[in-house]
Formats: structure tokens, C-alpha cells, sequence
């Protein structure tokens, strides 16, 4: 038992933090939207799973079903996010004006918003099971997994840094957008006090459907990521990694950007330690758990913070 | 492509379906004079009970196109009883096949080739011993089938016994693996055929080094990955589903593992090769089931030709149990025997070379001999290695 712990140590450390990114970028999705609108967005997963489809779309409609090197990979990889992200972004922006603007408008209730979020997610899974079929279906390496170095048992591979990065990356920017940009201020001063912020001459349409927008962006960032990593989809990819991802950003602190890389990387760390203890059936038993815990401590998840207080 | 054309083909059966349950029930109609005809020597109905329609179709489809070859071929030669055949589509489930059952007997069929699936067998195949109707199954592999003390009951494939233990056995004897790691996805069937083969694999003195249950819905079995991979085994056995297989096989090989993927029937499927990718490669997946494309025995060789031609497809997975299954049948009938219980008689007696192994049952109606096969994935094709004494995997 903790022999393996200590045996597969910086393996489970290297795909802990891999797992978390994609946990991370997903659960900005969350977080953004909580933090504005006190809603949890549960299409949020959906939003992925378009993300994943439209870089698979892309990569046929190239015909680049081989693995790229050199400034073709460039292209490839960049192909595949910004198709991502303008499909998953659309599509968030999409779903705000469809299934969550006429009820904030006839002021429903917040409870309503979440059934409402709740079937567009239904809609959507079974959009793709019926137009694609439920199996899984692969989408074609298009780069060579290299082993970088290895540091211990662990191996540090060419796609795990590129999706640890590129969480980190996007955190960053996202930060610094809220935190600094005109835009930013509306958002945070939407999250911070809805009615003053209008009074204030926000606009909260606008507020509301860049954050829909960010969220979606950052969704297809991790889809075409999970596409890289995984070749991988399903008409119910999201599912799962949704339920992840949310609780990540809660682990964190939702409603708080940090919070949710934090709780991201912290969550894929804690499911690769537990699972080489205790085996990979008590994943996440032992994940929930942790999340439990820290929840009885700290109610408001690691960080804590909301979104009106996030500073640069 | 795939999707559409066994879109098709479904459309194709279940129209077909509905023509042959038209022309039933012309028979049905003229029902004296239908035994009257019988009893004259001229003709037989028999009957196929599985799905057509439906999730789980294509199974039925592959049954029920191995069972219309052979009739075909039998009511070609001349001079023999032209026999009949009535489609009963369950679409795989169990009260539809009580329903259907019951129609049956009204039909007066002498025999029924099929159920095809455990769980309708365990709901229609009283209604036939009760009525006297003998039936062989081409796949139903439910170990608890054989224990009724049924007498008109037949299958023509070993059951779930037999596949776990002689995986196992494949593994030590055949492989010569000293270590394995078995992992299962924690389903009724995925565990109870993994648990089979650590039990099995620790009798035959091979190591089981790693033990690890997954979430087959699960993105990343990354964790299951580091686990096997310092143990370094020389087999990894998955008990599961394709979907989960193909995603783990391309994770451990993406991991670094260098052992041979080793799976059982439920990963046998070209889902599992479209999952995995050059990563299935090299997998060995078994089943009770039969293959009969790559085989070299000219017979076989000849019903995969036959069977080409006639649905421009190859056979699949239980097509050539359909195919044996019927030809059971069809030898009583050649024998003349035109009652139900004389058909049963003679089919419990039968001893035939068939395309998928040697027919011959044993008193509870199972097979005498249990045969267990093995499919390599070569080049990103299914390719048929024959049973186990015979398979010599190529790496």
C-alpha cells in the first residue's frame, strides 16, 4: 500500500497534475458564471463536449489524421483550439440567450435557471447521441508522444506539459482580464452587487454574455486539449469530467478564478495518490472525501474568496 | 460509414421481418391445412427467436442470416423436405419472448433456432419445454441455462464458465507469462470474468502482480497505468466492455507497458480496434464464439464465401453458430423425423463437424466439448487465431 505510494510517487504526480489541469480549465467555466450570476451552469459540461466534436470536425475537414511535426503541428494544434473555442464560446453564448436570458428577464427564480440548465444539458447529449451515434469515436493522433525526461517514476511527456501549461496560461489571462480590463470591472462589479452595478450604468446583458463567452472559450481550450490527449469522444464525455471539473471549482473556492486551478490541480493530485494507495476502485471515494473534509473546515472551499474581491 | 450501413441493414432485416411475419400469417390462416401438408412430407416451419430490432440487433441479425444460409442451401438440394422459416423478433427482451414463444406454438414450428440471448432464454425457453418444442441456442452463454433439467434445450457454444478459466490457462500455457495484472471494470460480468482468471492464473503458478478495478466511464486510467507499469507483467487481462478496453489499451501503451492485452468476448468488436487505435495491436480477445472469416478448413472457408455472397457482409460475431445451429435441425428433418419430439431425439444424439466446432451434447444440452477461441487484432483487423489449442499468437 504505501509501497506503491511510494514507488509510483512522481508518476501519480505527473498525471495528478495533468488530470487537474483539464479539471481547471473546465471548472473556470463554473466558477466564472457562479461568480456572476449564482448560478451553477450544469450545460457547463455540454459546452465541453461541442468543444471536443467541433476540434474532431476540424481535423477531418483537414484531413490531418497523422501525427504532425514541426510548424504543421503548430497549425494543427492551433487549428484544433481556435476551432474549440469558437465553437464551445458560440455555443455558451448560444445557450445564455436560449435557456437563461428569458427567465432572468420574467425574474424566475434561481431554482428554475437550474432546471432550465439541466435540460439544455439533456438536449444537447442527446442532440449528438442521435446525430453521431453513442459510441466513442476516435480522433486521430496528431502528435508523437515523447517522453521529455522522466523524474523518477514519473514520465514528463510532450502533451502533459502542453496541457499544464496551457491551464496555467489561460488562468493567467483570464485573471488579468477580470482583473484589469473595462469589461473585467463590469463583471466584477455585476458579481459584487447586480442592481447597484446597473444603477452604475453596467450594462448586464453585455456583463452576462461575456461571461458565458469566457467560460465557452476556456471550455474549448480544454476540449481540444482532451482531444489531443485523449483521441477521444462521446456524446457523454462531459458528463463526468462536468461533475470533476464543479467540484474542483468548489474544492477551490467557487467563484474564485485561482481557487478553481487550484482545486483543480489539488483534486487530479488527491484521485492519483488515493487510487495508488488504496487502488483505483476508491478514486473517488477517496476524492470526495478529501472534498468533504475541507468543506467542514473551510466552508467556502480553499481559497474562499468570491469573484468581487479577486485581485490582480 | 459503418453506422449507416448496419443502419441499413437493420432497416433491411426488420423489413424482411415484417414480410416473413406477413407470409406466418398466411400459414396461420390455412393452420389445418398447413399439419395436414406436413404430415404429407412436403414441408417444415421452423423458427428463429431473437433480436431484429432494436439496441442490440446486430447480434440477431448475424444469428438469423447464418440460420437463412443454411436453409438455403438445405432447400436447394433436391428431393429434400422444404422447410420454412418464421423470424420472431424480441428486439433482446425477455417479455417480448414470452409473447413471442406463445405465437410460435400457435404456429406450430417443429423446432426454434434460438433464443439468442441469455435473458429471453430464461423467460421463453419453459414455454417450449412445456410445449415439447426443441431449441438450440446459438449464443445464449448463461451459465444457470443447463441447470433447469431442461430435455428440449440446446446451445451450441460453451458457457461463462468456461471462458475465464481458459483464458487463464491460454495465458499460462500458451503465453508461458509469468506475471499478469488483471483489471476489471467493476460490472457483473467485467469482475466475474476477471476474478475467474485470477483464480485460474494463481492454480496455473502465474504471478498476478496488480490488481486494479476501474471506472470504465472515466477519462484517464492514468493510476492504473502506473501501477502495472513497474510491475512489468508479461500479460494484462481486462475483464469489460470495449469502449473502456480501447481507451486502456492505448493509455498503457502510451505508458510505456510492453505486455500483451489480453480480453475476453466483451471486447470482441471492431469498437474496441476504432478506440484503441495501433495500440489494439497485438491484443488477443477470446470468446466461446467462433469466427468463421481467416479460418483455413476449407468447410468454413465455404460458409464465409457463401455467406459473403448471399448478404455482402462477412460473417460476424454468431454467424456461424446460427448456421450449425439450424443444420442441427435440418439433419433430423433429412432423417425424417416430422414430430417435434423426434427432431429433439435425433438432435440430442447429433454428432456433426459444424463450421464453428463439433456438435455434440451432453445430456443437460450443453456442448461435450468446451471449446474457447481466440482473436488477435492484427493491422487494425480482427483476425481469427482458432481455439485455444490450436492459437499461435504472432508476437
Amino acid at each position: 500500500m504505501w509501497n506503491d505510494f511510494t514507488q509510483q510517487f512522481w508518476a501519480s504526480t505527473v498525471d495528478g497534475l495533468t488530470n487537474g489541469s483539464i479539471y481547471a480549465l473546465i471548472a473556470l467555466g463554473y466558477t466564472l458564471v457562479y461568480g456572476v450570476l449564482r448560478l451553477i451552469n450544469f450545460a457547463h459540461s455540454e459546452i465541453f463536449m461541442l468543444g471536443t466534436f467541433a476540434a474532431l470536425g476540424a481535423l477531418n475537414l483537414f484531413g490531418i489524421s497523422s501525427p504532425q511535426t514541426g510548424l504543421a503541428l503548430v497549425g494543427t494544434l492551433l487549428l484544433m483550439l481556435v476551432v474549440a473555442m469558437v465553437a464551445s464560446g458560440g455555443s455558451a453564448v448560444l445557450l445564455e440567450r436560449i435557456a437563461y436570458r428569458p427567465l432572468r428577464k420574467r425574474g424566475a427564480s434561481r431554482l428554475a435557471a437550474l432546471i432550465s440548465a439541466i435540460g439544455a444539458s439533456f438536449f444537447l447529449q442527446e442532440l449528438l447521441a442521435i446525430w453521431l451515434g453513442r459510441d466513442q469515436i476516435r480522433i486521430p493522433r496528431v502528435m508523437n508522444k515523447d517522453t521529455l525526461f522522466n523524474i523518477g517514476s514519473g514520465q514528463v511527456r510532450n502533451d502533459k506539459v502542453l496541457v499544464v501549461v496551457a491551464a496555467v496560461v489561460m488562468m493567467l489571462l483570464l485573471e488579468r482580464f477580470v482583473s484589469t480590463s473595462r469589461l473585467g470591472r463590469g463583471i466584477r462589479a455585476t458579481a459584487q452587487d447586480p442592481d447597484t452595478a446597473v444603477l452604475m450604468g453596467v450594462n448586464i446583458d453585455r456583463v452576462v454574455m461575456v461571461t458565458f463567452l469566457l467560460g465557452g472559450i476556456l471550455a474549448g481550450v480544454a476540449a481540444a486539449l482532451y482531444g489531443l490527449f485523449f483521441e477521444l469522444t462521446q456524446y457523454n464525455v462531459g458528463f463526468l469530467l462536468g461533475i470533476k471539473a464543479f467540484t474542483a471549482a468548489v474544492l477551490g473556492g467557487i467563484g474564485n478564478i485561482r481557487g478553481a486551478l487550484i482545486g483543480g490541480l489539488v483534486l487530479g493530485l488527491i484521485e492519483s495518490y488515493g487510487a495508488s494507495i488504496f487502488g483505483t476502485q476508491w478514486l473517488d471515494v477517496v476524492a470526495f472525501s478529501v472534498l468533504v473534509l475541507v468543506l467542514m473546515f473551510r466552508p467556502t472551499g480553499i481559497l474562499g474568496e468570491q469573484l468581487q474581491r479577486a485581485r490582480a | 460509414m459503418r453506422r449507416a450501413y448496419s443502419r441499413g441493414l437493420v432497416a433491411a432485416a426488420a423489413a424482411s421481418a415484417l414480410l416473413l411475419s406477413a407470409c406466418g400469417g398466411g400459414d396461420d390462416n390455412g393452420g389445418s391445412s398447413g399439419s395436414s401438408g406436413s404430415s404429407g412430407g412436403g414441408s417444415a416451419t421452423i423458427g428463429f427467436m431473437g433480436a431484429q430490432t432494436g439496441p442490440n440487433a446486430q447480434l440477431g441479425i448475424n444469428i438469423s442470416n447464418g440460420v437463412e444460409l443454411a436453409l438455403q442451401q438445405h432447400n436447394a438440394k433436391s428431393g429434400v423436405t422444404q422447410v420454412k422459416l418464421i423470424k420472431y423478433d424480441t428486439q433482446g427482451d425477455p417479455t417480448q419472448a414470452t409473447n413471442q414463444a406463445k405465437k410460435a406454438i400457435t404456429d406450430k414450428v417443429v423446432a426454434i433456432v434460438g433464443p439468442a440471448f441469455s435473458g429471453e432464454s430464461k423467460t421463453a425457453d419453459p414455454i417450449f419445454e412445456e410445449a415439447g418444442i426443441p431449441n438450440v441456442s446459438p449464443s445464449a452463454t448463461a451459465v444457470s441455462l443447463a441447470q433447469n433439467g431442461w430435455k428440449f434445450w440446446h446451445r451450441v457454444l460453451a458457457n461463462d464458465d468456461v471462458q475465464g478459466p481458459g483464458d487463464a490457462d491460454f495465458i499460462a500455457k500458451t503465453l508461458n507469462a509469468k506475471t499478469a495484472a488483471v483489471i476489471d471494470d467493476q460490472s457483473e460480468y467485467g469482475k466475474g470474468l476477471a476474478d475467474a482468471v485470477r483464480k485460474q492464473l494463481a492454480t496455473d503458478g502465474v504471478k498476478v502482480a496488480v490488481n486494479d478495478s476501474i471506472n470504465p466511464d472515466a477519462s484517464s486510467f492514468s493510476s492504473t497505468v502506473n501501477k502495472v507499469k513497474p510491475a512489468n507483467p508479461d500479460v494484462v487481462f481486462f475483464g469489460g466492455y470495449y469502449s473502456a478496453a480501447g481507451k486502456l489499451v492505448k493509455q498503457l501503451k502510451d505508458g510505456g507497458v510492453q505486455g500483451t492485452f489480453m480480453s475476453g468476448d466483451g471486447t470482441l468488436d471492431a469498437q474496441f480496434i476504432n478506440g484503441g487505435g495501433a495500440a489494439a495491436n497485438g491484443a488477443l480477445l477470446s470468446c466461446t464464439c467462433s469466427s468463421a472469416t481467416g479460418s483455413s478448413d476449407p468447410a468454413v472457408q465455404k460458409f464465409a464465401t457463401d455467406y459473403k455472397a448471399k448478404f455482402n457482409v462477412d460473417p460476424a460475431t454468431y454467424s456461424a453458430e446460427g448456421f450449425d445451429a439450424t443444420n442441427a435441425i435440418l439433419q433430423a428433418i433429412d432423417a425424417g423425423k416430422t414430430d417435434p419430439s423426434d427432431i429433439n431425439d435425433f438432435v440430442s444424439k447429433i454428432d456433426f463437424k459444424g463450421v464453428s466446432k463439433q456438435i455434440k451434447f451432453d445430456a443437460n444440452g450443453e456442448l461435450a466439448n468446451d471449446l474457447l477461441f481466440i482473436t488477435e487484432v492484427k493491422d487494425g483487423k480482427l483476425a481469427f487465431l482458432g481455439d485455444t489449442t490450436q492459437a499461435k499468437p504472432s508476437a
